[in-house]
């Protein structure tokens, strides 16, 4: 989540902790399920991650529009939302398809990584707002 | 499942890899642990950036756009070593890799960034951040892959 000016307590302990145990439990989560989504599909597209990405934008897009509290951001948005979804892996499968000859695939990654995340993290906001 | 000798596509796991396939036996607990310790890590060097480098509303958040394409930068070099070089540390692409590239990059602040710089009323500094992210991740990934490449046979 971006971080804008002030933050009072930003480099406090308890939000290191908080950002340390949110990540502690998001990095796995994010292989287990690309594990779990992986064994169901035998495809070289690599549903896992996009499946990750989209599920961490909607949860960090609910979490910015609500009025989440300093620990409860620290804790499951720059903690968990962050570790939970990944750049780098997604811009290296992108990569490798593109490389392995799937530039289809590769294009689509591009392609459904963006629409799904963007509009996941855009759900997030709006039931964010319904909710209160 | 087609097997292939090739860099796995997937560089968190990739089931068609046969060793990425058995990592969880005959216990998952090395390699998740190995993932979480790397998270961390990941999580709170992503923050300190965060923190030392912060966005107004509207504004291009040059932290996370730095966060995500050195992560890309890293993830090539590191897969190039892991399937190329270093091919007898079983838990060094779960900690540096998965862990700590994967606990670093984020697509989820990506995404609610793009939101929030359209929704501050500044639509080019979403549309420019969301492509100069794109290419720029996308460029680093591949450069790091080549340039550690052209090492590694060397």
């Amino acid at each position: 989540m971006g971080r804008h000016g002030a933050d009072p307590g930003g480099g406090a302990p308890v939000t290191l902790l908080l950002i340390a145990l949110g990540a502690a439990v998001g990095a796995p989560l994010r292989y287990l399920t690309d594990r779990t989504v992986q064994s169901k599909h035998d495809s070289v597209f690599p549903w896992g991650t996009l499946t990750v990405n989209v599920a961490g934008s909607l949860v960090l897009g609910l979490l910015a529009g609500l009025p989440a509290g300093h620990a409860v951001s620290a804790l499951l948005g720059t903690g968990f939302c962050g570790a939970l979804t990944t750049y780098s892996t997604f811009s290296y499968e992108t990569l490798r398809l593109a490389e392995d000859g799937h530039r289809f695939y590769a294009v689509m990654n591009v392609v459904a990584s963006l629409v799904a995340g963007l509009g996941a993290a855009a759900l997030g906001l709006m039931l964010a707002q319904a909710l209160h | 499942m087609a097997e292939h000798n090739a860099a796995p596509v997937d560089a968190d796991v990739d089931l068609h890899v046969p060793a990425d396939r058995a990592e969880l036996r005959p216990s998952p607990l090395p390699v998740l642990a190995a993932i979480s310790a790397g998270g961390v890590c990941g999580a709170l060097a992503r923050y300190g950036l965060q923190q030392a480098w912060p966005h107004p509303p509207g504004g291009f958040p040059w932290a996370t756009f730095a966060v995500n394409v050195s992560g890309c930068l890293l993830i090539g070099v590191l897969m190039v070593i892991v399937t190329e070089m270093v091919t007898n540390r079983p838990l060094l692409r779960p900690f540096l890799g998965v862990g700590v590239l994967g606990g670093y990059t984020t697509f989820s602040t990506y995404a609610v960034d793009i939101h929030g710089a359209a929704s501050a009323g500044a639509p080019w500094v979403a549309l420019g951040y969301l492509a100069i992210t794109l290419v720029g991740a996308l460029l680093a990934v591949w450069a790091g892959t080549a340039l550690t490449r052209a090492v590694v046979r060397r």
